[in-house]
């Protein structure tokens, strides 16, 4: 499997997707191997055999490899395409690059094989080195099933499907149509694609993604299937606690500040139940791109003293946060899938989620809007806030429902996907 | 007779801890001890001790001939005396010799002018009433922070008794006309006003070891030289300054103390200039004429105008919200509090949320503590939502009547009674708002405010 991110060295929901199906399908008797851009040397072993893909030594010279070399320089020429850009436009394609790739990778990726940083020419470089390295892994090791998590392994995929012979399950935690909107990078969505292409299977992490994939990605339907993430179960001493130090109501945004994300939407939300209610106060954690027009917009709407900016949460933080909140909203634009809500839930807090999530399929106990409709979600927040019965109710089946969304039943389907994909 | 007028700004702000959504309702401790003290203790080593005693020296050997004028913002006074006492006792041996003037200013260097008359005359008073009690003096002459001024500030301070007040000669205030004279207030001629000659000022204050500027190096001669070519007729050349100047923004390897250390001799053997103080200016001069200042001037950056502290959407919201408690503050008449909201009124707080990097930048970053405006407010707003949760709670514990006083005329200073009734951790009395800064002149009700303090930690 190639994966990212492994406690305690989480980022973001990706890596605790990978962790949770992991140690699910060990719990139906899979044996995974796992392999990571870089180990940092502390995480959690015990339940997989963790391989750290710059631990691993390559021979250029095998003609094999050449295949990737040969895509390295082709992404060099692609890249040259940037000096005939304006200015301006290189300069935005730049930011939006960094802003997709600062999501869940970067942090992994940049501490490996100390490349820029930038998701320019560099970063396409390192995803196919990291190709190379899959192919010997591919060498080095038997299994029987190859499973990739999002675009930056793909080619990593492919190359050990290449080698081996063996299926490729490619699993789509978010489209490029996610992070940028309808400004795709063409690069991403070819290796997207053909990732897709190569894919024996692929599993989408909600029937939101996968007709995405149908739709833009023109991939088959009988290819794709859907299985919906689910969330650690919790156990209480885990988990931080604190008691709030303000009287007011707390309502939480956590995310990366991003446009993928919709805090803009919460701001004005915010401002919307802050002249009904004065009880109450927001929370903006995270850190992303967006954050400073969110600051200057909530200094104009002068609510700065009811609404609040932490930057960006550690772990232990996070849980600190949820602890402390009444609601919890994702008022995200384009969620492939959206854990965090799950999160918030477990911990008793209720949620406001936005329609355009994948988690909004599963969710029962939660209440949906339009990302845009911050009327819907002024009321939704101000009604959690004010109507015990209906927080109360949340708080109570919200927490059975996600204490039943288990990794095991997802890995279960995964399971059932390698066998089909055996045979 | 022709003066050449020294005037030195002396300010430390209180700067504000790192301070997290996480504190706001638990942690009550806003401001950074160490960084205070110390960044107080680095000036005033590298700064206002050496300066003080190459000054002092100066004036022992000119005698009277030699004179010079301070203002000391009241925050600055404050961290010296519970850092740097030694600071504080070398201003008092240059306030013995007589050759220096202590102007008056806001306590905690703040813009209050702007925003609430009451707030500004009760700062000023309280200002007034500390250089009393430090060196002595009661002064006469005023400046404003950052040398704002407009007619209508100028009233004020006429109003309150001042005869002289400093402020910048902006270009676009003067026009054709020089700052080397004395000119008076437009509402009220009483009120004359000292003019900042920028141009000389800052040739020592900014540019003296700019090795890009052509005046490069800076010697006294060349300097006199300068002075010597303002017309006769002109009477006063105002060099206003940073006192920081020296030592600090300026190191002393750039020459900065030798620099000063020979100009008063170049001036009396080579010049006409005498050296006078902002009194003595005001009192030999007539103004000739009267400036009309409609809008707040400052001698802040190329604009001269308040756009470094005010003006954009993080800074007028900042600004506005620590003023909109002023009265329930007032109403609840805590020493801690009080302090504690016009510490939280230093101008500095506003000046980092600056966003105009461009023109001034680099002034404006080697002033500040904090790598984004953005980072700036939000720390400061989430320090004032703390503040602001405990002047609601203690708020609730005021009396009704006293509220409706303090709402309906901020400017009423005496509040008669106020009912003991409540418990050791509810509001207690207190005669008077004036008395809550530092009282002066009835020190002895200075003591009784450290219990009622401590009950509401």
């Amino acid at each position: 499997m190639f994966g990212w991110e492994f406690p305690p060295h989480i980022t973001g929901g990706l890596g605790t997707a990978c962790f949770g199906l992991t140690k699910g399908l060990l719990h139906q008797g899979v044996e995974v191997i796992f392999v990571v851009p870089k180990a940092y040397g502390d995480e959690n072993q015990q339940a997989v055999n963790l391989v750290n893909a710059s631990e691993v030594s390559i021979d250029i010279k095998n003609s094999i490899y050449e295949d990737y070399w040969d895509n390295i320089s082709y992404i060099e020429v692609g890249s040259n395409l940037v000096p005939y850009m304006s200015p301006d436009e290189f300069y935005n394609i730049i930011n939006k690059k960094e802003q997709t790739v600062s999501s869940t990778q970067e942090s992994v990726l940049s501490k490996t094989y100390q490349f820029s940083g930038k998701y320019g020419q560099n970063l396409m470089e390192e995803v196919h080195r990291y190709a190379l390295v899959a192919s010997t892994i591919a060498f080095q090791n038997n299994f029987d099933v190859i499973h990739a998590h999002d675009w930056l392994t793909y080619p990593a995929g492919i190359a050990a499907k290449k080698i081996s012979n063996k299926p490729l399950i490619i699993h789509v935690h978010a489209t490029e149509f996610d992070r940028s909107g309808e400004n795709v990078n063409q690069t991403v969505y070819d290796i997207e694609r053909q990732g897709m292409e190569y894919a024996d299977y692929i599993i989408a992490v909600s029937n939101l993604t996968r007709n995405i994939i149908i739709e833009r990605y023109g991939i088959s339907p009988e290819k794709v299937f859907t299985v919906h993430n689910a969330v650690e179960p919790s156990t209480r001493s885990d988990y931080y606690f604190e008691e709030k130090h303000v009287k007011e109501k707390i309502v939480t945004f956590l995310g990366r500040v991003t446009f993928q994300k919709g805090p803009d939407y919460f701001v004005e939300a915010a401002y919307k139940v802050l002249q009904k209610d004065s009880n109450v106060r927001f929370v903006m954690a995270g850190s992303g791109d967006m954050l400073n027009r969110m600051i200057r917009r909530v200094a104009q709407l002068r609510i700065s003293n009811k609404f609040h900016f932490t930057g960006f949460l550690d772990a232990e933080n996070v849980d600190r946060m949820f602890s402390m909140s009444d609601v919890y909203v994702m008022p995200s634009v384009s969620e492939p899938f959206g854990i965090s809500p799950l999160e918030a839930m477990r911990s008793n807090v209720p949620v406001v989620i936005s329609k355009q999530s994948g988690v909004s399929e599963v969710l029962k106990y939660a209440l949906k809007i339009d990302f845009w409709d911050i009327d819907a979600m002024a009321d939704a927040i101000y009604g959690l806030l004010h109507y015990d019965a209906l927080s109360k109710m949340f708080v109570r089946y919200g927490k059975d429902e996600v204490d039943n969304m288990k990794w095991d039943n997802a890995a279960k389907s995964v399971k059932d996907l390698y066998i089909k994909a055996l045979n | 007779m022709r003066s050449i007028c020294f005037y030195f700004q002396v300010h430390q702000p209180f700067r504000l801890r790192t301070y997290r959504f996480f504190d706001i309702g638990k942690n009550h401790d806003y401001f950074d001890e160490f960084q205070n003290r110390y960044i107080a203790r680095r000036v005033a080593d590298k700064c206002y001790i050496p300066t003080n005693q190459l000054l002092l020296e100066l004036i022992q050997e000119y005698g009277s001939r030699f004179k010079i004028s301070y203002s000391i913002s009241g925050t600055a006074l404050d961290q010296f005396e519970k850092y740097t006492p030694d600071v504080i006792e070398s201003f008092q041996r240059l306030a013995a010799t007589g050759c220096v003037e202590f102007l008056s200013e806001t306590y905690t260097h703040s813009l209050s002018a702007l925003k609430s008359k009451d707030e500004f005359t009760t700062q000023v008073l309280a200002h007034r009433n500390k250089i009393q009690q430090l060196f002595g003096q009661t002064p006469t002459t005023f400046r404003n922070t950052e040398l704002i001024y407009s007619d209508g500030i100028g009233e004020m301070v006429a109003e309150m008794g001042f005869e002289t007040m400093l402020t910048e000669g902006a270009k676009h205030i003067l026009g054709w006309k020089s700052p080397n004279f004395m000119y008076c207030n437009s509402i009220n001629p009483k009120l004359k006003l000292l003019l900042k000659n920028f141009q000389l000022s800052d040739d020592i204050a900014f540019r003296f070891s700019q090795q890009s500027w052509e005046g490069w190096p800076l010697t006294t001669e060349k300097f006199v030289d300068w002075i010597n070519q303002i017309d006769q007729k002109q009477e006063v050349l105002n060099l206003f300054m940073d006192y920081e100047t020296f030592g600090e923004h300026q190191w002393q390897e750039t020459g900065i103390f030798d620099f000063m250390r020979a100009l008063p001799a170049r001036v009396f053997s080579h010049s006409n200039f005498t050296f006078n103080t902002p009194s003595e200016v005001s009192a030999a001069l007539q103004p000739v004429s009267a400036i009309y200042v409609p809008n707040p001037i400052s001698w802040a950056d190329e604009e001269r105008d308040l756009t470094a502290w005010l003006g954009n959407d993080l800074q007028d919201e900042a600004f506005d919200a620590v003023y909109a408690i002023e009265h329930k503050v007032k109403a609840i008449n805590d020493f801690k509090l009080i302090v504690e909201w016009r510490y939280l009124q230093t101008s500095d707080h506003f000046y980092y949320m600056c966003t105009k990097w461009f023109s001034d930048g680099d002034v404006h970053k080697y002033f500040n503590p904090y790598g984004t405006p953005y980072e700036a407010f939000i720390n400061y707003m989430n320090v004032l939502s703390d503040f602001i949760i405990r002047v609601d709670h203690y708020y609730d514990n005021v009396p009704l009547k006293e509220k409706e006083v303090k709402k309906k005329n901020i400017a009423i200073k005496e509040i008669s009674k106020v009912t003991k009734s409540k418990p050791a951790t509810q509001k207690s009395a207190k005669p008077s708002v004036s008395e809550n800064i530092k009282p002066i002149k009835t020190t002895t009700a200075k003591k009784k405010d450290t219990k009622p303090k401590k009950d509401r930690e």
